[in-house]
């Protein structure tokens, strides 16, 4: 990837992005959908998987998170 | 960005609340030696993910050894009372630890942000521009694209945005400050700042397009 080409992702948006607020909001409900089916997870809130896709806090939860319920290894 | 409506208002499991999440409600909002026994058994299982939890973000923190154990034993301490505080709001939309777990992440998240400040790599008033092609991982090598590069950015930075909006892209884009700490510096909450840096992203590229050097974007300036 070219740093023109990672610039252009990393500037990218998507309307259907939620922000933090109700991603952190929804965040329980979506790892818990997440580890019995990730698909369902990301077509129940795609504003959800959006966000984690574009931020980097957030997304950093998230796994921890599902880290937590899945009892994954560090 | 879409920011309307309760996301998990519709949300059910089946519509009712599971076996274990009812019990540990139950247990909770008792009296005597089992609700002292449940908060035990909450404080150590809040304790055990808070553990986990620093370990597992300790490669991306400078923090070590028994400062990152304390952030993990603060977290787990005031998760625990917001989680009391809030135990009425519990709506059965995921399994209760799974809620409860969501708290201690969330305050591991907020403490290393604040901790960044003890010994900060870089100044909010930093502002070194040099930095933004390793950001974008851009071969140093490539001297004619990382001059075009920062040039076309600091252009798009001057001419599209906001005083506010360009120091929270300097400091986050440019000088790496991680999200959580500028959130901790700045008394706002991370929404607020995403939010800003949200629309720096839409100007900056609808900028560099609209000069070519970016594709145009069909989706940009819809949300």
């Amino acid at each position: 990837m070219t740093g023109w080409s990672a610039l252009d992702r990393f500037l990218a948006t998507d309307p259907r992005d939620v922000g933090c607020e109700q991603a952190m909001e929804a965040l329980h409900v979506y790892v818990d959908l997440v580890a019995a089916d990730p698909d369902a997870a990301a077509r129940r809130y795609p504003g959800v998987w959006v966000h984690l896709e574009a931020c980097g806090p957030c997304a950093e939860d998230f796994h921890g998170l599902l880290a937590a319920v899945t009892g994954s290894p560090l | 960005m879409d920011t309307s409506g309760d996301l998990i208002a519709g949300a059910t499991r089946g519509g009712k609340m599971d076996q274990e999440s009812t019990e540990w409600l139950i247990a909770l909002k008792a009296t005597g030696p089992e609700r002292d026994a449940a908060l035990d058994r909450l404080h150590e299982q809040l304790l055990r993910v808070a553990l986990q939890e620093v370990r597992r973000r300790s490669d991306r923190t400078p923090i070590a050894g028994p400062e990152l154990d304390d952030i993990a034993h603060q977290a787990g301490a005031d998760a625990m009372l917001a989680i009391l505080a809030k135990l009425d709001t519990f709506r059965g939309e995921s399994r209760f630890t799974t809620w409860i777990y969501k708290f201690v992440i969330l305050e591991v998240a907020s403490k290393i942000g604040r901790h960044y400040w003890r010994n900060p790599p870089v100044s909010l008033q930093d502002e070194d521009w040099d930095r933004l092609p390793d950001r974008f991982g851009l071969d140093p090598g490539l001297q004619v694209e990382m001059t075009e590069l920062v040039g076309a950015v600091r252009h798009a930075v001057t001419e599209t945005l906001t005083d506010y909006q360009r120091r929270l892209f300097v400091a986050v884009v440019v000088n790496g400050v991680p999200l959580d700490a500028l959130v901790a510096q700045l008394g706002v909450n991370r929404n607020a700042i995403y939010k800003a840096l949200f629309d720096t992203r839409r100007k900056i590229r609808a900028f560099l397009a609209a000069n070519g050097y970016l594709p145009n974007d069909t989706t940009a300036g819809k949300s």
